[in-house]
């Protein structure tokens, strides 16, 4: 058939993204639903999601772009973005993510669409790459230990304060903070202090500080300003005094100067940003967070140790969980889940890279172009305030201020405009000479010109007694990998190691490892996105703000909110900025008691411990057999606190994986309180287009971007947690010190800032904003209508086998299911962790283990994984519960068998076998494995050895060259 | 010498005027590996009921509660070094710390073995 005369309709019949983000096809979509027996998808959803909170008004969103013509879409938006060269400094670097970093780490799905690693021996690669950020970490700042990131220097430093206040000794009450630490460090310290009563002192730590009515202060080395001060005295005073010592600190700067932990600080913290992670408009970035041996149960994170496997052999793992929020839950160090893991990770290696010569390399040509600008300045008569520097300058341009400002602008160039006299100027890894020449121009463009950069004095300024002298990054990992092969062969040999979604299905519930499109990642690298500074002049930013207001009103429409605030970096942070929007609210009407947080027992450890981060009390509320929140006790604990109900926190649907049919109620009791309703959005890819959070009672609600919104999870992070609002909370939804218009429904009301950057991890949006544009309404409503459907197809192939836990309405799971394993327990001693290290001989990563019930997996499939997938899936748990039957029945061992035995390494089949089960079942016990094996690189890890013996550091190479032999 | 248990699963065992308390073997069997206790100072004043000491494990982290009132006169700092002790011999060599007896009419409220028992069938 000639082309001209085609239908017009095949013209139009483009390529749908809907269909490459599903995983069943069409036809077997219809088997699926014949296996669980409902006819249509329509009918599934019917049966399975309760009348009263189905959303009579379809989703009105753009129609749904192909893959090509939304990149087209966003690079329209971009080009609105202008990078120039910013100077501005206060955290936020110029850097070059080495080549060989950015396209095998940042941009490769073996290390992006990796999970937290919960199941240690199958993510030893990232796990080694976290071992040696931490081991930069902890040489840098010159402390004995440090964690596996957390979300940004403002939060790292308000995470120092409430550790110090656990910690200290002091019985003061005040916490001091150095009036030269940057503005959003000391905005995001005060916010966090606010409910929870703790004064701040805010001043000069030369001048201002008395030890003696602090118990504990934060300092900032060198000072925002750029100066290199010596604290000492200062640190001494508090000390002293029985209190705590924060350091916020500059990595690249402590290549050069004496360590904090040289001059007596508790807690080093700060951002990684500048080793290697673009600054993106504000982040992703690896916070780091260092402190003492002495307080390391006190530390806030996750914390990577060492152990050893069931052959004796060093194994990672993370350590100390018993601190964090899923197991203290109210109790926990910090409410902090997600971390910054892909961004620590690329740190590290950025480190591993350049080494110790070639860190110390860099900063000394940072701190010699510096030097040299300083001199520049100076024989142009600009006064140079500052006398002992790093990297940053501040310059007296009295009452020119801002008329250079829009000098520079003009020519290219952002500096920090301190006030109507002063300016700011911070070098970076990227400046060159000819920087140097254009900033002089700013300031005297004709005297600029006949300077002769070469004769300037670029001696030092730093002062001998901070120059550092102790070595750093001496173990071999920082040594070995110099030249790019080496480098890339080192990236590849630790990759191998994990499982990632690039390799298998992550069925983790409560999680939603669904599919990162490429199409989606792409953006996040373009220039456009990943070079600009977050206090960057608005009129460079005018690409973002499109997204920015493109993603709010579409997340407006998804979930029937009135305003969203992009500014919590996590879930975590959105938890806790929606509930201090809810006590700021009930403040504004003179309901200042109320406190009191009415939280499930089924639900998520994160709750409590924002709640607690917020300054609330939690009170706890039953749940009955069947996993429903109890609604007698919720009735009468409502009651009991009505004068002081502050909000009740509810999962939906269920953490127990059901659309619970009396969430309207629940949400009716607590509003006739006087409380208002939080909703944890962790389980939102079950509602999208089906129901709406604010039409079904919720006040508030945080969307878990990493989850619904296919940002990948980086192996631990990052995430993004914005949250909707209904309209009477809106004026109290974060704002900015720096950044003016963050929150535009209100300036006099706004909880505070809770982030550093004004709207989180503004770099990685495109990733949300390009799959709601690829996806358009209909497509968002069918995958969750697949995700219902694969998870109830898992459970209807998984019933004869393991028992299901719980079912809503008709015997029917919402996008999730717990499968029970306390009866196997009970009858063989086989345990969900035996389960789940035998899933590694048939290469998957576990479903989530013994959460929110002990004994139990919870398996959530998404809508991206295939017929295929789900049923190889169903078939190794089925092969796994035959293993399991062998033992019920007498014919294998209770102790000494396939399941207790798992994971297998390769290591085993050297030598004699002496197991009492055949090497094929141990290695490969379906015969697919035969042609695509993922091999264990480690066997069983001994967690109780390593919590027992903790090492955070990397280990002497000859531990391995032991283990070895 | 008699035991007592709580229904937090601590022990308490009295000899003339001094208390050593520990966890209940079903306490630690519910733990799993102890990797790490710490225990109140010497010297410390503790009412019946008070959190005195922590106990973790891998997997769970747990207050251990003052079953009755006194003064803090030892801590077992065999189980600081080596808390798989704990788990090797709960009710034993794993014990947490001594207090001085301040007031034996408060064991009046703890249970015997046998109650106790009965009080861990009743759990399931």
């Amino acid at each position: 058939m000639p082309l001209q005369t085609m239908p017009r309709v095949e013209r139009d019949n483009r390529e749908s993204f809907v269909s490459r983000h599903i995983g069943p096809r069409e036809d077997e979509i219809g088997a699926m639903l014949a296996a669980i027996g409902v006819g249509s998808l329509d009918e599934l959803i019917e049966r399975t999601v309760p009348a009263a909170i189905r959303s009579t008004r379809p989703l009105d969103l753009p129609p749904a772009r192909t893959e090509a013509e939304a990149l087209a879409a966003l690079r329209a938006i971009a080009s609105r973005n202008r990078v120039c060269t910013s100077l501005i400094g206060m955290g936020y670097y110029g850097t070059h993510t080495p080549a060989v970093i950015l396209r095998n780490v940042l941009e490769n799905p073996g290390w992006y669409t990796a999970y937290t690693p919960y199941q240690a021996e199958v993510s030893q690669g990232r796990l080694e790459a976290l071992l040696n950020y931490q081991q930069m970490v902890a040489d840098l700042t010159g402390m004995e230990l440090a964690n596996a990131s957390l979300l940004d220097e403002a939060t790292a430093a308000a995470e120092a304060m409430t550790m110090a206040h656990r910690i200290t000794k002091s019985k003061a009450s005040a916490f001091f903070v150095d009036e030269r630490c940057h503005p959003q460090t000391i905005a995001v310290v005060r916010t966090r202090a606010h409910y929870l009563g703790i004064p701040i002192q805010v001043g000069d730590p030369l001048a201002d500080l008395d030890g003696k009515t602090v118990f504990g202060a934060l300092f900032q080395y060198p000072a925002s300003d750029g100066a290199i001060r010596d604290l000492r005295p200062a640190i001494e005073a508090v000390r002293q005094a029985n209190g705590i010592v924060a350091v916020a600190a500059d990595l690249l700067a402590l290549t050069l100067l004496t360590p904090p932990g040289e001059l007596g600080a508790d807690i080093v913290l700060g951002s990684a940003q500048r080793f290697g992670v673009p600054m993106g408009y504000g982040g992703p970035h690896a916070a780091f967070f260092a402190t003492r041996d002495a307080y390391k149960r006190s530390m806030p994170g996750r914390i990577i140790g060492v152990s050893v496997d069931s052959r004796g052999k060093p194994a990672l793992r993370m350590a100390l969980q018993t601190r964090e929020q899923h197991i203290r839950r109210e109790k926990a160090t910090s409410n902090i889940c997600t971390a910054q893991v892909l961004l620590a990770v690329i740190a590290g290696f950025y480190a591993v890279y350049h080494g110790p010569e070639g860190l110390t390399r860099i900063a000394r040509r940072v701190h010699g172009l510096t030097c040299l600008l300083a001199s520049g300045l100076k024989a142009l008569g600009v006064e140079v305030e500052t006398e002992a520097f790093f990297d940053t300058l501040t310059v007296r341009v009295p009452e020119r201020a801002h008329e250079l400002l829009i000098v520079a602008r003009d020519a290219g160039i952002n500096l920090r405009h301190v006030d109507a006299d002063r300016l700011g100027i911070s070098l970076d890894e990227t400046t060159d000479h000819e920087v140097v020449r254009r900033v002089l121009a700013v300031f005297d463009v004709e005297h600029a010109k006949r300077l002769d950069l070469a004769s300037l004095d670029d001696t030092t300024t730093i002062p001998e007694v901070f120059r550092r002298g102790s070595p750093f990054l001496t173990h071999p990992v920082f040594h070995r990998y110099r030249s790019e092969t080496e480098m890339l062969r080192y990236l590849r040999k630790l990759q191998g190691k994990d499982i990632a979604l690039d390799r298998a299905m992550i069925p983790l519930g409560s999680c939603t490892m669904k599919l990162n499109a490429t199409a989606e990642m792409i953006p996040i690298t373009w220039p456009e996105f990943a070079h600009l500074h977050p206090f960057a002049p608005p009129e460079q930013a005018a690409g973002y703000q499109a997204l920015f207001h493109d993603l709010e009103a579409w997340l407006k429409e998804i979930t029937g909110f009135d305003a969203v605030s992009l500014q919590p970096n996590a879930g975590s942070q959105g938890e806790y900025a929606g509930l201090l929007a809810i006590r700021a609210w009930h403040d504004s009407r003179g309901d200042r008691a109320r406190d009191v947080c009415l939280i499930p027992s089924s639900a998520h450890g994160t709750n409590p411990a924002s709640a607690v981060m917020a300054g609330m009390r939690v009170v706890v509320v039953g749940c009955d057999a069947n996993g429903n929140i109890d609604l007698a006790d919720l009735e009468a604990k409502a009651e009991q606190h009505k004068e002081r109900l502050a909000a009740l926190m509810v999962t939906y649907p269920s953490t127990h994986g059901v659309f619970e049919e009396g969430i309207k109620d629940i949400c009716a009791i607590v509003h006739g309180r006087g409380g208002q309703v939080y909703m944890d959005g962790a389980n939102l890819n079950a509602l999208v287009g089906l129901a709406r959070p604010a039409e079904i009672g919720a006040d508030v609600c945080h969307m878990n971007l990493h989850k619904t919104f296919c940002i990948p999870h980086g192996g631990g992070g990052p995430g993004m947690g914005p949250i909707g609002v209904k309209a009477h909370l809106a004026p109290f939804l974060p704002n900015h010190p720096v950044v003016t218009g963050v929150n535009p429904y209100d300036r006099e009301h706004s909880v505070g800032a809770v982030s550093a950057a004004p709207w989180g991890s503004a770099a990685i949006l495109p990733i949300s904003w390009t799959y709601i544009a690829m996806m358009g309404g209909p497509g968002l409503t069918r995958a969750t209508q697949v995700a219902i459907l694969n998870a109830n197809y898992v459970a209807r192939r998984l019933a004869p086998h393991y028992p299901v836990v719980y079912t809503g309405r008709n015997g029917m799971v919402a996008h999730e299911c717990i499968i029970d394993i306390r009866g196997i327990k009970e009858a063989t001693g086989i345990t969900a962790e035996d389960i789940a290290k035998r899933l590694v001989d048939y290469g998957f990563h576990a479903p989530t283990m013994s959460w929110p019930v002990p004994e139990t997996m919870m398996i959530e499939p998404t809508e991206s994984e295939s017929l295929a997938e789900l049923d190889r899936f169903c078939e190794a748990m089925i092969a796994i519960r035959e293993e399991i039957r062998a033992i019920e029945q007498g014919r294998a061992d209770r102790v000494d068998n396939v399941l207790k035995h798992a994971p297998h390494t390769a290591e085993l089949l050297m030598g004699e076998w002496h197991r009492p089960y055949a090497k094929e079942q141990a290695f490969f016990p379906v015969p697919a494995i035969r042609e695509d094996k993922y091999w264990p690189p480690v066997g069983r890890v001994d967690n109780a050895y390593g919590d027992r013996h903790l090492v955070c550091s990397c280990p002497p190479i000859e531990t391995y060259q032991q283990a070895a032999e | 010498m008699t035991t007592y248990y709580t229904k937090d699963h601590e022990w308490v065992r009295i000899d003339g005027d001094t208390a050593v308390i520990g966890i209940s073997e079903h306490a630690q069997e519910q733990l799993g590996d102890v990797v790490f206790v710490e225990l109140p100072p010497v010297g410390k004043e503790v009412s019946q009921g008070d959190q005195a000491a922590v106990v973790e494990s891998v997997k769970a982290a747990s207050e251990v509660y003052a079953p009755v009132s006194g003064e803090v006169i030892e801590g077992n700092s065999a189980i600081e070094e080596n808390p798989a002790l704990v788990n090797e011999e709960a009710e034993g060599k794993g014990w947490f710390f001594k207090l001085r007896l301040r007031d034996p009419s408060e064991l009046a409220g703890l249970m015997d073995r046998a109650a106790y028992e009965a009080y861990l069938e009743t759990l399931g």
